[in-house]
């Protein structure tokens, strides 16, 4: 498992989809038009849509171990 | 490993020939009536936000002149620009300034004022636009062009500053159509809403 991964201030995000439109595997898509949400296991930690987020409310934090 | 193209990642050349073809004939400026429609319809369909997902040609023209064009600065957006205090009160007011559009045209219908043939950007500075119309169309029909016209021309002034200033797509956050189609997600999965707080 990549070390970093994604993370989406669902409350904040406005549902745009540029960190859809960025994201090279797929793993971030948003959910019924209310909020981006992260798919973990495909997360790559790249931090493409942390970059794009125009409202800046994702952010790449280092994955807990479980 | 790079994003396959789909048709849809093209539409801002529509929004680019919008544009152009607004500055030949305002009459065309109907055209952006769909722009408005079909995000609303789409909400409400159950596509929920997939215009602004996948088919904004606005969207994607900000992407393209920020991203691939380098002219964004990369700098994070104010905290208060994103805030649902600034969203929502943006949008009441872009609401007030289109009633205000659509009692203009009313006035020019009802035959108290006469056609005006100007752009007004930012709802203040008057540009002259009289080129774009010199047919014998009805006079309202002229004056909503105008005014349609100056909301779109207006909007996309906007969202380029602010792509200038923070990222290529910051007009996303305030965009009044954007908040409207969020609020009817969230009116209609009101439990998903929930969960993000």
């Amino acid at each position: 498992m990549p070390k970093r991964h994604a993370v989406v201030i669902k409350r904040e995000c406005v549902a745009c989809g540029s960190c859809q439109k960025v994201c090279p595997m797929g793993a971030v898509r948003v959910y019924k038009g209310l909020y981006a949400c992260v798919e973990d296991s495909k997360c790559i930690g790249c931090g493409r849509c942390a970059k794009e987020c125009p409202a800046s409310v994702i952010t790449l934090e280092v994955r807990h171990e479980e | 490993m790079k994003n396959k193209k789909h048709w849809y990642d093209y539409l801002w050349i529509a929004e680019l020939v919008y544009f152009s073809l607004g500055f030949f004939n305002i009459l065309f400026a109907w055209l952006g009536l769909f722009m408005f429609l079909i995000p609303l319809v789409m909400a409400l369909a159950g596509w929920d936000k997939a215009y602004c997902n996948r088919y904004c040609g606005r969207g994607q023209l900000f992407a393209l002149l920020g991203g691939r064009l380098g002219l964004s600065h990369w700098r994070n957006i104010p905290a208060w620009l994103r805030s649902k205090g600034f969203r929502y009160g943006f949008l009441l007011f872009f609401m007030l300034m289109f009633g205000n559009m659509l009692h203009t045209t009313w006035l020019v219908f009802s035959g108290t004022e006469n056609l005006k043939q100007v752009v007004t950007l930012l709802w203040t500075f008057k540009l002259p636009w009289h080129w774009a119309y010199g047919g014998n169309a009805t006079p309202w029909m002229v004056q909503f062009a105008f005014g349609f016209y100056s909301v779109m021309m207006t909007s996309t002034v906007l969202g380029i500053l602010s792509l200038l200033l923070w990222k290529p797509r910051s007009w996303c956050v305030y965009c009044p159509m954007g908040t409207m189609t969020q609020i009817i997600c969230q009116i209609k999965h009101n439990e998903e809403t929930k969960q993000a707080d």
